[in-house]
Parts: C-alpha cells; sequence; structure tokens
C-alpha cells in the first residue's frame, strides 16, 4: 500500500548544505526538491513579495526562501492578513499577491481574506503546506481538508501530490488567478512533496482544457449596443471593478467623453472614472448619491460595464431603473442576466469592449447622429444642485467624521492609496474623498470584511512604497488587525491609520436607531467611555508613532505631522461623536425610489408627488 | 419546472464530483439524478446529471458549472434527440404461487432475473424512466423486498460526438 510505505518511510528532511545551484529560469532541467522547485517558480513568474507565516508542514519551503534573492518575504503576525496584504498588493500594483501559511489552522486563517479576494475578483495566490501524503485523510496534527474549506471560497484551488507537478501548477495557478475574471487560487502541498526530489525546468506546459477566458467581445452585440446608445435619452454608464480590474480607465474616460453620457462608478469603481469629472454622478447604491441612485432609476439605458447588479446597488430588484434596457458587459459570462436580465449581453474584457464601443458608437453617430442629452443633463444638474453630497456637524460640539476622512482626503491627495475596513468610516471614505485615478482605493466591497483596511494597507505599501498610504479605520476594525503594525514597523512599511473613533460598531448603532427603536444592543465598544483600549498607546506598543485628536481645529496640524513621519507607521486616534449617520440611504429592502437623502427627506418621491 | 439532462464533460481528476455537486448545493439547485463514469479518452470522465429548473436558472447553472475549471464541455440533451437509460434492480418475492406471474412481467418488459432463490427474484430491468416506473408499479402488488437504481445516463442519437470536439 503507497500510504502505508509513505508512512513508515517518511522523506527525508532536506538536508539545508546540500542544495542545488540555482539555475537560469530558462536552463536544462536540473535537480531539486519539490521547495526548491516551488520557491524557482515562484521567482519565474515573477513574485516579488510573498506575505506568510511559516509553521510545521511548510517549513522545508521556507529553507530555499531564505536564499531567494528575487522573492521578498514578509513575515506577518496573523494569516488572514497576508492574505488581505496580498490583496491590497495586488490592487496596487496589478500583478497577483500572494501569501503563504502551513497547514490546518494557518490555512483556515486564510479562509476569510480568501473569500474577500473571491466576492472582489482580486488575483491572489495562496499556497499552504499540507500533511505528508501519507498522513492526509488521518486527522493528523494540523491537518485540515484546506481545499475542500476553500472550493466555494476559490476560483480554482489544486491539491498536489507529485512534486514534478509543482512548476506546472504554479503556472496554472498564477494564470487562473490573474486571467479572466481574476480571482484567488490555492495550491495546497503536502510536506513529503516538498521534500522529494523532481527535474525542475521551466517554463511548464500548462494542461487547462476546460479554461478559455474571453476576452474579445462578439462584433454584432458591440454594434447592437451602439445603436441603443445612440437613441437612448436618459442613459447611464454603470462601472464597476471590472473596468478597474481590465485597466480600462482611459478608455472609459474617451468613451463617456465622446457621447457625454453621465458616469456612476460602484464602490468596486471608485477611482475608475475622476471624481472631479464634470460627467461623474459619483456612487450608486444604498449610501450612493441622490444624482447617481436617482439617474439609474430614471434611465432608459444603463450601459453595465464589469459590474454584477449587486443587491447593495439594485435595492429590491423589482424595482430597480424600471424603465432601462440594459447593455451588460462583463468577462464573466455568469454575471450576464444573474441578477437583472440583459438586453444586450456582452462577453468581454471592458478594455475591449470600452475600445470596441467607442469606435461602433462614433459609426453610429455619424450614420444617425447623437442623441440629444441636454433635457437629460438637466435633469441631472437639478438634482446635483439640490441634493449634493454632505454632512451636519454633530449637535452636541464633537468632532465630525466626515470632516475628518474629508480632510485626510484633501491634504494626502489624489496620488495616495486609501484603504478603509467596513462600515459607516468605509461609507465616508467612498463619499468624501476624491479619487482621480485607478488603484487610489481599496476595500472589502462584497464580502464586508472587517479589519481589512490594515493589512491590505500594509500590502498597497509594499506594492508602492513611494505613495502615501492611508488605512481610514473604525475602533471595531481597528481591533481586529491592528497587530499587523508590528509587521509594517519591523518590515519597514510606514502606513498611515486613520482612526475614526466614535466608540462603537457605527453602522451597527445606526441600524439600531434606524430600525430597532434605538435599543443599542452589544454596539458600544468602550473605546469612549473607558478608553480601552488606548490607540495612541497601542500604537506605540507596536512600534509606530501614536497620536490623538479631539477637536476640529487640531485636524488639519494632526494629520500634516503623520505625513512628515515615514520611517514607522502612525495611528491617528480621531475621537469623533458617535451619532453621526451615513446619508444618502436605501433602507435595506427596500426600492431605490425611496432613497433618503437625509432622514425623511426623499428626492424621489417627492419629485412623483410634485 | 421542466427536466433537463445534462452532459458534462470533467477532467478526470480528483475532486471534481466535489466540486460539481458543491455548486449545485451551494447555489441552491436540485440534483434529481447524477451519473460518472468514464469516456473512450482515459482523461476524460462524463457527468450525467438531470435537474428539474426553469429555463432561467438553468442556464444560470449551466453557466457557474462551465466557470469550474475542471469542466471541460457541457451539453443539454434534448430526450428527443438522445438515448436516455437508468438502470434498475429490484428484488421481489416470488414464492411458487406468483412466480409464473411474474416472470411474465418481467419478459413483459425485456427486463431479465438475474439472481434466483425460492422466495424471490432480483430482476435486472434498463430503459428510461417511464419505463422503469411502470415495471416497478407491476410488480408492487407481489412485495418489493428491495430495489437499487442508478442515475440516468444518455447519449445524442446520430453520428456526431459530443467528446470528438472536446479533445484536440
Amino acid at each position: 500500500m503507497t500510504s502505508a510505505n509513505t508512512r513508515q518511510n517518511p522523506a527525508p528532511e532536506a538536508s539545508p548544505g546540500q542544495r542545488p545551484k540555482p539555475a537560469p529560469p530558462n536552463g536544462a532541467p536540473v535537480r531539486a526538491t519539490g521547495a526548491q522547485a516551488l520557491v524557482r517558480s515562484l521567482e519565474a513568474v515573477g513574485c516579488e513579495v510573498v506575505f506568510g507565516i511559516p509553521g510545521g508542514t511548510i517549513l522545508p519551503t521556507y529553507d530555499p526562501l531564505l536564499d531567494s534573492t528575487k522573492v521578498r518575504h514578509v513575515l506577518v503576525r496573523h494569516e488572514q492578513a497576508a492574505g488581505h496584504a496580498a490583496a491590497g498588493y495586488a490592487q496596487v500594483t496589478g500583478s497577483t499577491g500572494v501569501c503563504m501559511a502551513t497547514s490546518g489552522p494557518g490555512a483556515t486563517n486564510l479562509v476569510t481574506a480568501l473569500a474577500d479576494a473571491h466576492m472582489d475578483s482580486v488575483p491572489v495566490v495562496a499556497i499552504t503546506g499540507q500533511q505528508s501524503t501519507g498522513l492526509i485523510g488521518t486527522d493528523a496534527f494540523q491537518e485540515a481538508d484546506i481545499c475542500g474549506i476553500t472550493l466555494p471560497v476559490t476560483k480554482h484551488n489544486f491539491l498536489v501530490t507529485d512534486p514534478a507537478e509543482i512548476p506546472r501548477t504554479i503556472a496554472e495557478a498564477f494564470y487562473i488567478a490573474s486571467s479572466g475574471r481574476p480571482g484567488p487560487v490555492l495550491v495546497d502541498i503536502p510536506k513529503d512533496v516538498q521534500q522529494l526530489t523532481m527535474s525542475f525546468s521551466w517554463p511548464p506546459e500548462q494542461r487547462l482544457p476546460g479554461y478559455r477566458p474571453v476576452g474579445k467581445p462578439h462584433g454584432k452585440q458591440v454594434r447592437e449596443a451602439a445603436r441603443l446608445m445612440s437613441e437612448a435619452e436618459r442613459p447611464v454608464l454603470y462601472v464597476g471593478g471590472g473596468v478597474l480590474k481590465a485597466e480600462a480607465s482611459a478608455e472609459l474616460a474617451r468613451l463617456a467623453e465622446h457621447t457625454g453620457i453621465p458616469v456612476v462608478t460602484t464602490l468596486m469603481a471608485r477611482g475608475a472614472f475622476p471624481d472631479s469629472h464634470p460627467l461623474h454622478l459619483g456612487m450608486p447604491g444604498m449610501h450612493g448619491t441622490v444624482p447617481a441612485v436617482a439617474a439609474m432609476q430614471r434611465s432608459d439605458l444603463l450601459i453595465a460595464l464589469g459590474t454584477r447588479f449587486d443587491d447593495r446597488v439594485t435595492g429590491q430588484l423589482s424595482g430597480f431603473a424600471p424603465e432601462a434596457k440594459v447593455v451588460h458587459a462583463d468577462i464573466d459570462p455568469a454575471e450576464i442576466s444573474k441578477n437583472r436580465v440583459a438586453d444586450v449581453p456582452i462577453v468581454g474584457d471592458c478594455k475591449e469592449v470600452l475600445a470596441e464601443l467607442l469606435e461602433a458608437v462614433d459609426s453610429a453617430s455619424t450614420e444617425r447622429g447623437r442623441g440629444d442629452l441636454s433635457e437629460w443633463w438637466e435633469q441631472l444638474e437639478d438634482w446635483r444642485s439640490r441634493f449634493p453630497l454632505g454632512y451636519d456637524w454633530p449637535a452636541d460640539g464633537t468632532l465630525s467624521p466626515e470632516y475628518v476622512i474629508e480632510r485626510i482626503g484633501q491634504l494626502a491627495g489624489p496620488e495616495a492609496v486609501y484603504s478603509a475596513g467596513v462600515g459607516q468610516h468605509q461609507m465616508w471614505a467612498a463619499q468624501f474623498i476624491e479619487y482621480q485615478r485607478p488603484g487610489s482605493w481599496l476595500n472589502s466591497g462584497g464580502l464586508g470584511t472587517m479589519g481589512y483596511a490594515v493589512p491590505a494597507a500594509m500590502g498597497a505599501k509594499a506594492g508602492a512604497p513611494d505613495r502615501q498610504v492611508w488605512a481610514i479605520d473604525g475602533d471595531g476594525c481597528f481591533q481586529m488587525t491592528n497587530q499587523e503594525l508590528a509587521t509594517c514597523a519591523i518590515e519597514g512599511l510606514p502606513i498611515k491609520v486613520a482612526v475614526i473613533n466614535n466608540g462603537n460598531l457605527g453602522m451597527v448603532r445606526q441600524w439600531q436607531n434606524l430600525f430597532y427603536a434605538e435599543r443599542y444592543s452589544q454596539s458600544d465598544l468602550g473605546t469612549h467611555g473607558h478608553r480601552i483600549p488606548d490607540f495612541s498607546l497601542l500604537a506605540e506598543a507596536l512600534g509606530g508613532v501614536g497620536m490623538r485628536c479631539e477637536s476640529a481645529a487640531d485636524v488639519d496640524s494632526v494629520i500634516e505631522r503623520a505625513m512628515e513621519i515615514d520611517d514607522r507607521p502612525v495611528v491617528i486616534d480621531f475621537v469623533v461623536g458617535k451619532d453621526a449617520q451615513v446619508w444618502p440611504m436605501v433602507a435595506a429592502g427596500t426600492g431605490n425610489d425611496e432613497i433618503m437623502a437625509a432622514r425623511g427627506i426623499r428626492p424621489l418621491f417627492d419629485d412623483d408627488e410634485g | 419546472m421542466s427536466r433537463h439532462t445534462l452532459s458534462v464533460l470533467v477532467e478526470n481528476v480528483p475532486g471534481v464530483l466535489a466540486r460539481v455537486s458543491g455548486l449545485f448545493s451551494r447555489r441552491s439547485f436540485n440534483i434529481e439524478s447524477l451519473a460518472v463514469g468514464p469516456t473512450e479518452h482515459p482523461e476524460i470522465s462524463r457527468m450525467t446529471i438531470v435537474v428539474s429548473v426553469e429555463e432561467q436558472p438553468l442556464e444560470q447553472v449551466t453557466k457557474q458549472l462551465n466557470k469550474l475549471v475542471n469542466i471541460i464541455k457541457i451539453v443539454e440533451l434534448d430526450p428527443d434527440s438522445s438515448v436516455q437509460r437508468e438502470l434498475l434492480l429490484v428484488k421481489v418475492r416470488a414464492d411458487a404461487s406468483v412466480r409464473s406471474q411474474v416472470l411474465e412481467t418481467v419478459q413483459l418488459f425485456r427486463a431479465k432475473v438475474v439472481d434466483a432463490s425460492p422466495e424471490a427474484l432480483t430482476i435486472e430491468a434498463t430503459g428510461d424512466s417511464d419505463k422503469l416506473d411502470a415495471l416497478l408499479r407491476m410488480l408492487e402488488p407481489y412485495g418489493v423486498r428491495e430495489m437499487v437504481q442508478s442515475g440516468m445516463v444518455a447519449i445524442g442519437r446520430g453520428a456526431r460526438s459530443i467528446t470528438a470536439t472536446a479533445v484536440r
């Protein structure tokens, strides 16, 4: 029996003294252990940074990793942070992020981050150690069926049982993660497979008969979309994260400017189209701007690009954009007509779709002339002037969280990277910071993972060391992952963290205020009343600089002081009022027509009555 | 709800059945029957999946299946232009007093007896589900002691092959 043999005769530990000389990537085959092959494969696919933590079953790989001059390893404090850091890294660099963990708890700690990357289509490769092949299935120490566990939250995963398969598997994993609709891929490698020797050569032959992502859109569909665009009276470009993934911002700007069609950018697409652009109506959805939500509700044509009609955008689906025809372009055929039936489905990469649409619109308009959108713009400008984004200062004289976030955006500027956790501060950061370029906004849109901000910022800083990276975090979120400040301090990743400290799980409190009769069940964190923890002292303890700001007058100076520090992470504890709420809002389960610009003010209903 | 028969060509690798069945349950689709087996290509297996869904969700489940990296091809087989078969093994109480009547039913359905004992006969039958249902109805009065049925397998009529174009 194979398994019994393996258990009795475990493969010998690789001796650190006898490492074969590194081979050039395209050289002739050389003998290597599985672990060496893994490190060389990572080098060959261009991986520059790995976020991870070693442990029993991944130890063989950490040995040759020590010698790699091409791959930097960042030793994180919790594996979940390794996953989010890889996602942050991927989104600012445009390449694939990599995280590594040992078997069992190391691997299961990655699960949240993988699910997060899966929901937000971020290219991440996770490499996990696994118990030796002979022990798999015996409930061995630190054994977890991580392939089984991550099946629903990865784009694909592999269990490698033969060291000879390592180069091919790594090449395929990176190809799958980064092509088509990007996503996380997990590669699980048993310890004995890392230790056995094999013949390494690069590049390996890939065998993926069932994986054929479509990039080029169908010409007929594009022409049909262009025809609808030239005939529409109230069109809207509904832009999602796919436009950022496709690096198609320039193409989007050309199409929008050529047609004069208004643009809305979803939470995942902030930065895909400049916020300062006059054609930009802002973010749609549950906490979107009134002009963006209203434009979609009254639209007669939605041109949906790289977006998935998420429930946070559509509100109650049956009442969403009731008069609109839908052109839906996405690289993932399964997204098209999943939630809203598309009149014109286009499967393709947004960059190519946008380029071809521009051409088709151009020739359609020479044939038929361009549609007149002036009446539409009159309506849009009316909404825009009557319902701009705004906020009130707290009546009790406390600091306004919106003001803090707005000032960070203005002082740090559009070249900085902003990363948010999940909750009120995330929505305010999406609303009150002006995003002008791709790769400037990181957040957990789909999964809604509290604790995302700090590790994602850390990954972003590793990928873009010359850019300022701000984590806009909540006091609840920050307490989930702040241990990574230690990583940032030691690894030279000086991120800045603005803790928007309202002493509460703010979004929970907001819902309890609005929908649970102000019964604040378990949403007070005590970070105000007891000042536990003291975020400023905590920052110092973790190797950073801690500051505190409690009044509007100090906001600018404290931000400026933080911006001057570039050798250590900085944490600013912004003590803000606890009663500020996120507006506008479409309450969960209601239709977008019921959007409230502020409490009790429903612009679209008022319109209909008036 | 209508019944649909999907023929799914998959890579013959470990875990592929879990990927497919997991996808169905995750997206709340019910599998009526599922059969897996080898094809003429050793690296490809073929699943025949019968689902009861409307047209729109069927399209969604097909697209989601297509996203699985190990799935090579999906074809929906129309019952009119394909041969669809299930296998039934049924153990029927048949002592001397009724044995000849049971055997008559077996002949009527072109089934066969594959095991016999003084009290019972084990009958093997193949056919589409209507035929097997009819056979079971005829046998029930004698007393069905035990039965087991396979998932449906199906193949398109005519000379065309769905595997030929999938392998290059």
